[in-house]
């Protein structure tokens, strides 16, 4: 669920800037599209946050009206915390902020790569604790396959074939210092 | 001095604030930072310590501490045992040794205990392989009193580092003040210890700390003021005249508490003797964060199980 986000010296840039602002803005057109009020963004930590507010910015250039955003951390719903982790090692928690109840609203759960469907079982788990929301969406800026769960994402950015020894890196403004995604090769196996 | 906060817990146990490095103990402060807010949310209960089982070994009376550490278990999940001294067999002769023996036949992953010896909890974490978490040992330590009263002052103050805190009360028997100036001392915080000679360490300053005989010049300019708890039942031989006097001469009242910085907090680790150690005016007032100790409690004892869950030396394989 961690990537480490220094790029490697050998990858492949698979998006630039442009591709990516690109993408963000046709992933908020499909979120208009589908649903037309009532729509909450919440972020899933870390990559996930940013990407939300930059989805959130595009809804509100063309509807007029900024969605409510909220940024979510899974790390105590994760299904790898415990004992069996590397000794004495937990992941940092971050704030989860959902500034409204998130009851009867359509929340777009937002990540930057989708992988195993780990990280989205878990989110699914920690939004449910907080109230009962009309509908749960999944938007991705990249799906790379490898499910292990029964998860499909609802606004997909980019599908991107990978194999499991490669690693998929997503760099965002403001969090990073450019836009882009890469993919990495012999890198250590994600999720 | 900024501190680096450490990447993990390096012990399976949390035994005292001695033990424990600045960057540790940034690292539980910030991990309880995030956790606070699990008590706000409308399902106050998160899985990560799902499967675990805590076993809670009080064998010195205890409210708020045992409650706060199992309100704390049971927000992350965990399974709870819980044995006191009144009830267990050790009021039958059976030494800690055994009776730890036999609770590891039950397989828990924490035991967290309160012991009327000193180094106790030390000499279990030795000899079994559960996560040993001390929740106040003899004289010695109370280390998640201490957390939780840096995490209240780091609240307020927004820093540990320069603050000029006062202890006063009951130093000598107190394990509260003895982890408080450890860990203060070791952020960089200014401690001045205050009590009548007859309640003061011998050993007081080895910790690095100033010791006052009288509560006037502590407070001077004083961010945070801590009193403790005048021990009644520890009291018996005479360490001062009468609990009138000790009010007259060491109580914190609103004259008092003028002489200390305008935004200086005022804390408590309970339970409260009003109208001994402090003056109900004071202990309500505006500056009191007593109340808040206790939820922030809740948060620094989920902080230590949470990091303490994250792998073992001894089965440390990963997924």
């Amino acid at each position: 669920m961690a990537h480490d986000q220094k790029r490697p010296a050998s990858v492949l840039q698979i998006m630039d800037a442009k591709a990516v602002q690109r993408t963000v803005v046709r992933m908020a057109a499909q979120i208009v599209e589908r649903d037309s009020d009532g729509v909450m963004l919440v972020g899933i930590h870390t990559r996930g946050v940013p990407l939300a507010d930059r989805i959130a910015a595009e809804l509100a250039s063309t509807t007029g009206t900024p969605p409510v955003v909220g940024r979510l951390d899974i790390t105590l719903y994760r299904d790898d915390i415990g004992p069996w982790r590397p000794a004495h090692t937990q992941p940092v928690l971050r704030k989860t902020v959902l500034p409204v109840s998130i009851d009867g609203k359509v929340i777009y759960l937002v990540d930057d790569v989708l992988y195993t469907g780990r990280t989205v079982r878990a989110a699914l788990d920690t939004l449910i604790d907080y109230g009962r929301p009309r509908a749960i969406r999944l938007a991705v800026l990249v799906d790379r396959g490898h499910r292990e769960l029964p998860v499909a994402a609802d606004v997909v950015g980019k599908v991107v074939v990978t194999t499991r020894r490669e690693d998929v890196q997503v760099r965002l403004r403001p969090a990073d210092d450019e836009d882009g995604v890469w993919l990495g090769r012999e890198a250590p196996d994600g999720s | 001095m900024a501190v680096e906060r450490a990447a993990g817990l390096a012990a399976k146990d949390v035994v005292g604030i001695a033990t424990l490095s600045p960057g540790e103990i940034q690292l539980i402060l910030d991990t309880a930072e995030e956790l606070l807010e699990v008590a706000k949310r409308p399902i106050k209960k998160v899985p990560a310590l799902r499967g675990m089982t805590v076993v809670n070994l009080f064998m010195e009376p205890s409210t708020r501490t045992r409650f706060s550490f199992e309100v704390a278990e049971k927000r992350l999940s965990a399974d709870t045992l819980n044995f006191s001294a009144s009830t267990s067999s050790v009021t039958k002769g059976e030494t800690l040794f055994d009776t730890a023996r036999n609770l590891m036949a039950m397989a828990p992953d924490f035991i967290v205990i309160r012991h009327p010896n000193s180094g106790a909890p030390h000499r279990l974490a030795g000899v079994v392989p559960a996560s040993i978490i001390n929740a106040g040992d003899g004289i010695n330590e109370h280390p998640t009193q201490a957390l939780l009263d840096a995490f209240t002052m780091r609240q307020h103050l927004g820093r540990l580092e320069g603050l000029k805190v006062v202890i006063a009360g009951d130093i000598r028997h107190s394990r509260v003040a003895r982890s408080n100036a450890f860990l203060l001392t070791k952020m960089g915080a200014e401690v001045r210890f205050v009590a009548p000679a007859s309640l003061l360490p011998v050993d007081v300053e080895t910790l690095g700390v100033s010791a006052f005989r009288r509560i006037e010049p502590a407070l001077e300019g004083a961010d945070v003021v801590m009193m403790l708890r005048i021990q009644l039942e520890r009291q018996k031989k005479v360490n001062f005249p009468s609990m009138r006097e000790y009010y007259d001469f060491f109580a914190l009242t609103e004259e008092r508490l003028a002489l200390a910085s305008p935004n200086a907090k005022v804390m408590h680790p309970g339970p409260m003797n009003r109208g001994v150690e402090i003056d109900s005016l004071v202990a309500d007032g505006r500056q009191s964060v007593i109340l808040e100790q206790v939820t922030n409690g809740v948060a620094i004892r989920m902080a230590i199980l949470y990091l303490l869950a994250g792998g073992r030396s001894d089965s440390a394989s990963d997924s």
